[in-house]
């Protein structure tokens, strides 16, 4: 084939590259500029080199968050995915139930992240709310605004009650997609319930479940609205994750340098983690 | 190894059946004996994968018995009917090996390690798959991953029955009639009863030693690929089985005479009774030949198909196609033409009189 030769044809690609570089490539390269530089208002800016990443690097404050961060995660991902799973395996298959399951599941995943950290922030409270004022009256010494470990709690169920459905809705549609002769043949080798779960649905469910989790991922590390409307970040920092803590250190300190700085650490974290999971998942798909 | 009886058997995908148009199937009797071959033909919504499915198991039907030797197997889930199924698209076990696929349905039968091993190896090398034992399952073509469905079904020798439901479907035209072969072969060499599925009477007809014809949930015929061609019992097998279909014309009986376009005919039968709503004479397109006198047409168009002229022909009260020698002069215009006796047959009601 033939291509024709147009320059002219560049033109057209004017406006996509203008709105790319106003949403993304524009205030990407700001936070560059602030991550290498000392401003002290007035545009006036002092070169910095890699000053702020040693520092951040090097923060006590980074690698606590930045654990916290971690630990958050993986365990919102070992209960989401698994109970995700569990969820759309009892799902219904046909009739009135389909519909029914599947505008309850999608109704957590309809409220705004505010009204979520709102929601739990009233439903746990502990004299009032009835999370809170339950578990109390039970007689578990419940208050997620003083108690570390009450806090995290409260985050976590947040968060499952937030987002498994999204697990729910991706499995459930792998699921579906499997053909019928796929469990007919099973049912004719012979093989029990679990070994159709390991050697056909899992399998099956592969692709969707990486994007899950890819999803899950990335959301719950960049969480910041819900624990931010329900603790603050507290009792102490006992909830600030990543995001919040960020906000605090560019945001309440004004510290823009080293915000900068860890902001562009934290995307190649989000970056770095994407990728090795994407790429360790996908390996075998290559070949087939 | 078993003798397959279907007894009386009818299914409905509904709960409550108001016409005979709510049964997938309709009354169906059959007798396979044991290590036949046998094809179920019919077009697609015709109850061939429902009647599949009983046999095996995977459905259970409205009514009537199903018996593996005599003896009754309705109730019976499909590992306890002890049978193997190849289905339409290839389903393999994508994260196992070859070999780990092959000993699947073995392993889940608590069946020691030792006797899997012999026993994949044997199968493996009767299907050509022996380099491929260790791959991953996933990254072999469709015929290969066909072969590895089939395999599974070969490896434990106790089968009472190997069903196939339409497997070349997915398979290229030029692998079709090798992995065609390849199963006529196996049928030989291991003689189990094996039932085929398909719409492609190509398929049937060199697979099967006796075709079952399917149209609207019944079956409509049952014989040898020549039986079906040369002496249709409904006019649907007349029309689904041959390249053109056979020539149905409608016709008047009067008393022994079999009247078309106003010309008596002879046919194969003598006519007795004539108490149908509609009476129509079927002939095949081969066995039509011009003559000087007979049925007056207007000839509409020749092909040629190389071996030989497929020639349109209309005639007062229909289209006629007809069959003619490649080095054949055919007449245009207007000619006639003459039915052989022994081939050409009456129906009343689409079903043959006899």
């Amino acid at each position: 084939m033939n291509k024709t030769v147009n320059q002219k044809a560049w033109f057209f690609v004017i406006p996509v590259f203008v709105l790319v570089a106003f949403n993304a490539i524009i205030p990407l390269m700001t936070v560059v500029n602030y991550a290498f530089q000392e401003t002290f208002g007035n545009n006036v800016f002092m070169w910095e080199g890699t000053r702020w990443f040693k520092q951040i690097m090097l923060s006590e404050r980074f690698h606590a968050s930045l654990g916290r961060q971690f630990l958050f995660t993986f365990i919102i991902l070992f209960i989401q995915i698994p109970l995700g799973i569990a969820i759309a395996l009892t799902m219904p298959k046909e009739g009135l139930g389909v519909p029914v399951c599947l505008v309850l599941m999608s109704m957590p995943l309809l409220i705004p992240w505010n009204v979520v950290g709102a929601m739990w922030n009233i439903f746990a409270l502990p004299d009032i709310g009835f999370l809170g004022h339950s578990l109390n009256a039970l007689g578990f010494d419940y208050n997620f605004t003083q108690q570390i470990g009450d806090a995290w709690f409260t985050t976590i169920l947040m968060d499952v009650w937030h987002w498994t459905s999204l697990v729910v809705l991706l499995s459930y549609a792998g699921l579906r997609s499997i053909q019928p002769a796929y469990y007919q043949a099973a049912e004719i080798d012979g093989a029990s319930r679990w070994a159709v779960f390991t050697k056909i649905e899992l399998p099956k469910m592969k692709k969707v479940l990486t994007i899950a989790i890819l999803l899950r991922f990335m959301d719950s590390f960049m969480i910041y609205t819900e624990p931010f409307v329900l603790t603050g970040g507290g009792p102490g920092n006992a909830t600030a994750f990543l995001s919040i803590d960020l906000v605090k250190m560019a945001l309440g300190q004004f510290d823009l340098g080293p915000a900068a700085a860890m902001s562009l650490i934290y995307f190649f974290i989000v970056l770095l983690v994407c990728w090795v999971f994407y790429t360790l998942m996908m390996r075998n798909e290559e070949k087939s | 190894m078993a003798k397959v009886t279907l007894k009386d058997l009818s299914h409905s995908y509904l709960k409550t059946q108001s016409s005979d148009a709510d049964w997938a199937i309709r009354g169906v009797n059959i007798d396979w004996n044991d290590g036949g071959a046998y094809a179920l033909l019919g077009p697609s919504g015709c109850g061939k994968t429902t009647l599949l499915n009983i046999i095996s198991g995977l459905i259970t039907p409205t009514k009537g018995d199903i018996l593996f030797d005599d003896k009754v197997v309705s109730g019976l889930n499909p590992v306890e009917r002890n049978i193997a199924q190849i289905f339409q698209f290839p389903v393999i076990y994508d994260t196992m090996t070859v070999y780990d696929n092959l000993a699947f349905p073995l392993r889940n039968r608590k069946i020691p390690e030792e006797e899997i091993k012999a026993k994949v190896h044997e199968i493996a090398e009767m299907l050509e798959l022996s380099s491929t034992l260790n791959n991953r399952a996933s990254g072999l073509t469709a015929d290969g991953k066909q072969k590895i469905s089939l395999g599974r079904g070969l490896v434990r020798s106790d089968v009472n029955a190997i069903m196939f439901d339409e497997p070349l479907t997915v398979i290229d035209p030029h692998l079709k009639w090798i992995l065609r072969s390849k199963l006529k072969e196996l049928h030989q060499k291991i003689n189990r009863t094996m039932i085929y599925v398909t719409h492609d009477q190509t398929e049937a007809l060199t697979f099967a030693d006796q075709v079952v014809v399917m149209h609207e949930g019944q079956i409509v015929q049952t014989g040898t690929p020549v039986d079906l061609f040369e002496k249709p019992k409904h006019t649907f097998v007349g029309y689904f089985i041959g390249s053109p279909g056979m020539n149905v014309l409608p016709c008047q009986i009067n008393g022994n005479d079999v009247i078309v376009n106003g010309k008596k005919i002879e046919t194969h039968q003598q006519v007795k009774k004539n108490n149908f709503s509609k009476t129509e004479v079927g002939v095949r397109p081969e066995f039509i030949s011009f003559s000087n006198d007979g049925i007056p047409v207007k000839v509409l168009s020749v092909s040629n198909t190389g071996r030989h002229k497929i020639v349109d022909t209309e005639s007062e009260s229909g289209k006629i196609k007809m069959i003619a020698k490649s080095n054949e002069d055919i007449p245009s215009g207007s000619a006639f033409l003459k039915f052989k006796k022994e081939y050409t047959y009456t129906y009343g009601d689409s079903w043959i009189i006899e």
